[in-house]
């Protein structure tokens, strides 16, 4: 174990389990009589995340930072310059023949399957005779340096015979290209409920993708071991897929295959099933060659070649009554899928799954089509289409309230679900899900009571009557997230905890670490089932020869799942030490507790590593296996009905924005968030998801656009075109508050998930942009409470989009 | 080569207090690849490798009036040859200075809020905060979100990398370095060290280092003369050769469009270039005078403008960066030549021996082409100080506030005679394939009388001056119609003291308070009136 491991370990003080459990008790009254009270949730601990010393000194490893093998070759991808083409001829030899260049390798050379596909088999590693997108790999060059292989991949000289291209989604919904059949979702009769509603409206808007930016790009670092086998360091959040994908394009079996990733420098998604590709061209590269590769994506690469957040384009009508209570909504929903499937049906049914929010539809029916553009092929992105879903509801519900002229968080509220002693029909979803734990009414009422929300709404309407050009805009939206994959065998997971002699602890499972603070929360975990200060405890890279048969750490499911099985697993142990020791001194097993790195019984105390000791000589196994699959839930993927998620997370957000209706720049200046992450198991780490999500989620709505030119090449592949969020944008008024509030299903520690839910967040922002807009304009003084116009705002709210609804020019 | 018997071969400089000698180096090898491939120090990262993300943030240390500065770059796009004769601090070398390897208090900071989640960033941050811990005691928030605009966080949201910011300086932590000038007036023993060791290897020769690409076979020169004079025979006698001032674009040259430079001629070893001389008149800039220092002097004549300056790039390019090569580039959307044509700037080109004068509107032909000869270099730029009655602004339009390459970039210079226009100058980037002046709209304007009328009537002439093009950034319709509204913007900031100009527009620190226009007419009404 490291010095640095040491100090920021050293930051909070020691605790254990039953000295910090009784602080929680109290806290979780209002919660659900489910909770099991013999057992409360230990109350979190805000440790730093376990790599923090590593991080700030530049020691922590990524894959780029690995020594390197002697030998070791790099790879450069040679990239579609057409949208949709039949290659005609392909000339590489001007890349053969440049100086250093090893190999070059072409979809014929591949020993297996080539193809990438995580679900359905229509994603090839390197296009073969056909290209579908600009950016879409080719060939391989293997070269000596990395920049010789970058070099010689511009070297290719190939002929395309141009096909038709759909670049937008509407050319590909006109030609009925999808990449899977359309989905749909209804429940009681929408089409009449329509009819018979006293108000209707009807909107289209669209809702663009988002890049991951991850700051770390995609890579690969593939050893050839012996036998044909690979062992593959891949900055990846699924490692058994990429096993599975990389013994298939071998022709190998899987257990030829070891995938490993301590860390990745940010996924949010773009790292489950996009980290394929590189995956395998690093191994079929080190495969031929026999030698170790390294594939690592430029960034410009990385962005003309991989799939991002898919973009939405919606046509909607919703009808409602004098109080805006919605009484029918009909939805369509059209994606941005890209060339290939990939994840668009999942994407599709998480999107159909949240169209509701947190609201109850009785009628309602909700349609989605994955157009298949000549473009990336779209993927994971923090949300999983749950965003996109949300805010086209959010986007009805705003101008329901404008229509009516009323204040929009008086009409999200009074369409919320019903709480859990509410009569189930008005808390069960459209695809038949009963909420159990609704807590959306108080949760939503305290974040406008503490963000001042009336006050404010009244100070903006003051301000903007005397204010012509800048005008300021306030929102409050609310989140209600489902948790769990909704394809059910995603959610098992299997942990190894290793308990040395000397008394340290050595924990492993089959999430992934990007950021988010997995292993952080686990090592609290583990820590706190033995007993013992969580320095003691020391995660290990992510491996697939340790646990197999993985999930992608995805869905925010990452410590709810892992997190289960490794306490599993350190309670088997836990287990077997009481059982050694209640035999050998003769004392019950119900004396015998572990607390602050000391082990008690009715007899005696023995501190930790002592009590190991003694164990591994009386032959006691002192690592043990541990392993979990969420309980409960059920899907039918064909009726797109059954009970999905475990549970819901919660959470709402205020927004204050002002706009320049000169120039259509925004500055975002107040943000209020609530966010219900359960019993936390470690409110730091909580609150920087919660934080960091909801800029992303801003910086999806506002400032970060994706450009495709007319020849379907992406134009913003950079940071200096594509911009996320930098420091000037977060509000200087930012408050997150964490909702006391704890599991009522019996999740880990009773927390609940927080990777992807509070990036809907962001939408109160994009709200509140509208608000500001729809009170430019002499009449918006006029009319009731400025909320008359219906202003038409697409996202990103760029500045010339925002431009474009003040002034509804086109 | 005419100068090989007068230069030295052997390149210098400073890292965790050991002189690295190095000659066999290309022209174009960054920093970031050696640090990470060559000396394998793999702390600085690679974000994007185009000095956009931050991520290989490392500090350079220089001799600057007998102390010691520290300046943040982008290692990533900052060639190695121009570390000569100075010391290179990276993310490693923070601990390394501590005789206990602790932590530097802008390390243990960020542990302390939570400021790293990926961490891939966080190495970048460190060094960002480094540099401030050293050059700036108690910052203000503004200047630590300034700062810190160079940097992108993908996870973090940001708020605790501010607050470590703010908390550094409450640790009382392990700040092995030395004390700054500024902050402490004695040079401690650490900083006496690097500063020997900076004077023993600060070159009296010009440098030539020679390699050979591997990919070409052929012999690649950097040359980095000491003096104007040798670097007017080098470019007259290499009219080929690339020539280089901060690299910030030079750099992406190489790092993205894979192109090989077979000479690169540096000119940021020339001292007499990296001067600001001041006159009665104006100011006259070396064109080796970093965008900070440029601005930091330009700010103290045109206080109107340091809201455009801190939106310029980010700290990590102004420090690389050059005044002269930002005008030199040429580029349609460069954010100083607006200003700077409306300013009545002139050029000093320089060929061998001669010199002539260019004004700047005159300097740009076409769409990247320049009235430079192949060997002529802007060797100078002056500037005219404001006269007494003219108001200057500058306003910039872009998706993002901080570090963003502008839609439009606007500019104008009004002087007043009484209530009439007596001189007025205008000029835009972003509308045309050069920066370029308004002409109708100017000529509308002069010698009116300065009100809303004559002002709304100028805008219409807008596009007979611009017909700008549609690209990523922004449509054509979008650049015109601000164009437009950015005149009437400036008209409406002539109506009220500088004070309320945080008042007046968004970008900055405006927290909506705005009092102004209450007497004005109803703009919006009145311009959309205008367009319907």
């Amino acid at each position: 174990m490291s010095s640095q491991t040491e100090q920021t370990k050293h930051v909070t003080s020691p605790t254990s389990a039953s000295a910090s459990a009784s602080a929680s008790a109290s806290a979780s009254a209002s919660a659900s009589a489910s909770i099991d009270k013999s057992a409360p949730a230990p109350k979190g601990i805000s440790t730093p995340h376990e790599s923090a010393t590593l991080h700030v000194a530049g020691e922590a490893t990524y894959i780029d930072d690995i020594p390197e093998l002697a030998g070791t070759l790099y790879a450069a991808l040679g990239l579609s310059e057409r949208a949709h083409a039949d290659i005609s001829n392909i000339d590489l030899s001007e890349v053969e023949a440049f100086p250093g260049v090893v190999a070059v390798i072409q979809a014929a050379d591949i020993p297996g399957d080539n193809q990438c596909g995580p679900i359905i088999k229509d994603d090839p590693i390197l296009a073969d005779g056909t290209v579908q997108y600009v950016g879409q790999p080719i060939f391989i060059v293997v070269a000596d340096s990395i920049d010789i292989a970058r070099k010689a991949s511009r070297k290719a000289n190939i002929d395309y015979q141009d096909l038709t291209a759909n670049i937008t989604t509407a050319d590909a919904r006109a030609a009925d290209e999808k990449v899977i059949p359309p989905m749909h979702l209804s429940r009681g009769e929408a089409a009449q409920a329509l009819e018979n509603a006293p108000h209707r409206l009807s909107a289209s808007f669209s809702v663009g993708g988002q890049d991951h930016f991850y700051l770390e790009g995609q890579i690969s670092y593939a050893l050839p071991t012996e036998d044909g086998g690979i062992y593959l360091h891949c900055s990846t959040q699924h490692p058994t897929e990429m096993q599975h994908l990389v013994s298939h394009a071998l022709n190998i079996p899987d257990n030829q295959v070891t995938v490993e990733i301590r860390r990745m420098g940010g996924g949010f998604g773009g790292k489950e099933s996009q980290s394929a590709l590189f995956a395998c061209a690093a191994s079929i590269a080190a495969h031929k060659l026999n030698r170790p590769v390294k594939l690592r994506l430029d960034r410009d690469d990385d962005m003309m070649i991989t799939g991002k957040r898919h973009g939405f384009d919606y046509h909607y009508e919703v009808g409602f009554d004098d109080y805006g209570k919605l009484l029918a909504f009909k939805l369509d929903m059209t994606l941005q899928a890209g060339f290939s499937a990939d994840l668009s049906g999942p994407v599709a049914a998480r999107a159909i799954t949240h169209s509701d929010n947190a609201y109850y539809l009785e009628h309602t029916d909700i349609a989605a089509y994955c157009a298949r553009t000549n473009t990336q092929s779209n993927t994971a992105f923090r949300g999983f289409g749950g965003p996109q879903g949300i805010i086209a509801i959010e986007h009805a519900i705003d101008s329901v309230a404008r229509q009516l002229g009323r204040e929009p968080a008086d009409i999200r509220a009074a369409n919320f679900y019903g709480t859990p002693d509410s009569d189930p029909t008005i808390r069960t979803t459209p695809y038949g899900q009963v909420i159990v734990d609704n807590v959306m009414p108080s949760l939503f009422d305290d974040i406008l009571k503490s963000s001042d929300y009336a006050a404010r709404r009244a100070a903006i309407r003051e301000f903007n009557q005397s204010s012509p050009v800048l005008k300021r805009g306030i929102a409050a939206t609310p989140v209600k997230f489902g948790i769990s994959f909704n394809v059910p065998h995603f959610n098992q997971a299997g942990a190894l905890v290793h308990i040395y002699t000397d008394g340290s602890v050595l924990v492993n499972h089959g999430g992934t670490e990007m950021g988010q603070g997995l292993h952080s929360k686990i090592e609290r975990a583990v820590a706190d089932e033995l007993g013992i200060h969580i320095k003691h405890v020391r995660s290990t890279a992510t491996n697939t020869s340790k646990v197999p048969n993985t999930s992608a750490t995805a869905a925010s499911s990452g410590t709810d799942l892992n997190g289960k099985a490794a306490q599993d697993a350190a309670r088997q142990i836990r287990q077997k030490i009481t059982a050694f020791l209640a035999e050998r001194d003769g004392v019950t097993v119900d004396s015998i507790h572990f607390a602050d790195d000391t082990v008690t019984s009715s007899e005696a105390n023995y501190r930790f590593p002592d009590i190991i000791r003694q164990a591994y000589e009386a032959r006691v196994q002192l690592w043990s296996d541990g392993f979990y699959s969420t309980p409960k839930i059920h899907w039918d993927a064909s009726t797109l009905t059954g009970s999905p998620f475990y549970y819901f997370a919660y959470g709402a957000a205020v927004s204050e924005v002002i706009i320049d209706t000169l120039t259509g720049e925004m500055k975002l200046l107040q943000a209020d968030i609530l966010h219900d992450v359960g019993n936390s198991i470690n409110p730091a780490i909580d609150r920087g998801q919660i934080e960091g999500a909801y800029i992303q989620g801003v910086g999806w709505l506002t400032s970060e656009e994706l450009c495709w030119n007319e020849q379907g090449k992406l134009t913003t592949h950079a940071p200096s075109t594509y911009k996320i969020p930098a420091v000037n944008d977060y509000p200087t008024k930012f408050h997150v508050e964490l909702f006391n509030n704890q599991n009522v299903e019996d999740s880990i520690r009773r927390s609940k998930a927080v990777g992807e839910p509070p990036l809907v967040l962001g939408m109160s922002a994009f709200f509140a942009i509208r608000d500001a807009i729809g009170n430019a304009g002499s009449d918006a003084a006029d009319k009731t409470e400025g909320l008359a116009r219906q202003p038409e705002l697409n996202a990103p709210a760029t500045p010339e989009n925002i431009l474009r609804a003040v002034w509804e020019f086109t | 080569m005419s100068h090989s018997k007068s230069t030295d071969n052997t390149l210098q400089f400073v890292l965790d207090g050991q002189i690295i000698s190095l000659n066999n180096i290309g022209p174009t090898t960054t920093a970031l690849n050696y640090l990470r491939e060559t000396l394998r120090r793999t702390g600085s990262k690679e974000g994007c490798a185009e000095g956009d993300c931050g991520a290989c943030t490392v500090v350079i240390g220089e001799l600057h009036n007998g102390r010691i500065r520290l300046r943040a770059v982008n290692a990533c796009i900052q060639f190695l040859a121009t570390l000569h004769g100075k010391a290179l601090f990276t993310i490693e070398s923070l601990k390394q200075a501590s005789p206990n390897k602790h932590l530097h208090p802008a390390q243990q900071a960020m542990i302390n809020t939570h400021g790293s989640q990926c961490g891939f960033c966080t190495p970048g941050f460190v060094m960002s905060l480094f540099a401030l811990y050293k050059g700036n005691t108690s910052p203000s928030r503004k200047e630590i979100h300034d700062h810190l605009s160079g940097n992108l966080c993908r996870c973090t949201g940001y708020k605790p990398i501010v607050q470590a910011a703010q908390d550094m300086y409450q640790l009382n932590a392990n700040d092995a370095w030395f004390t700054l000038p500024g902050v402490c007036d004695d040079i401690s023993e650490q900083e006496q060290q690097l500063i020997e060791q900076l004077q023993s290897i600060t070159p009296s020769k010009s440098l030539q280092l020679q390699s050979i690409s591997p990919i070409d076979g052929q012999i690649k020169t950097y040359s980095a003369p000491n003096t104007t004079e040798q670097l007017a025979d080098l470019s007259l006698e290499n009219p080929e050769a690339t020539l280089l001032a901060g690299g910030t674009d030079v750099g992406l040259w190489v790092t993205k469009q894979h192109r090989i430079l077979n000479h690169v001629i540096y000119l940021g070893s020339i001292s007499e270039l990296q001067q600001i001389k001041e006159t009665a008149d104006g100011l006259t800039i070396g064109a080796g005078v970093t965008l900070t220092d440029a601005f930091k002097r330009l700010n103290q004549h045109y206080p109107t403008l340091s809201e455009l300056w801190r939106r310029f790039s980010s700290v990590q390019v102004r420090n690389a960066g050059t005044l002269g090569g930002n005008i030199a580039n040429g580029s349609p959307i460069g954010d100083s030549m607006p200003v700077l044509i409306t300013l009545g700037t002139h050029l000093s080109l320089r060929k061998g021996k001669q010199r002539r004068d260019i004004a700047l509107d005159k300097f740009y032909l076409d769409y990247q082409k320049k009235d430079l000869a192949k060997g002529e270099f802007v060797e100078l730029i002056h500037i005219p100080k404001p006269t007494e009655n003219q108001q200057v602004r500058s306003y910039k339009l872009s998706k993002r506030f901080d570090q963003d390459i502008s839609a439009v970039c606007a500019a104008f210079s009004l002087k007043l005679s009484a209530d009439k226009v007596a001189d007025i100058n205008i000029a835009y980037g972003g509308m045309a394939a050069t920066p370029k002046q308004a002409h109708h709209t100017m000529t509308a304007l002069q010698g009116e009388v300065w009100n809303e009328a004559t002002v709304r009537k100028a805008m219409q002439l807008m596009q007979q001056d611009y017909q700008p093009l549609s690209d990523m950034r922004a449509s054509a319709e979008y650049r015109l119609m601000t164009a437009e509204n950015l005149l009437y913007r400036f008209y409406l900031d002539t109506q009220q003291s500088v004070e309320d100009d945080a008042n007046n527009s968004i970008s900055g620190d405006a927290t909506g308070n705005a009092t102004r226009n209450k007497t004005a007419l109803n703009v919006f009404d009145y311009i959309q009136e205008a367009r319907s």
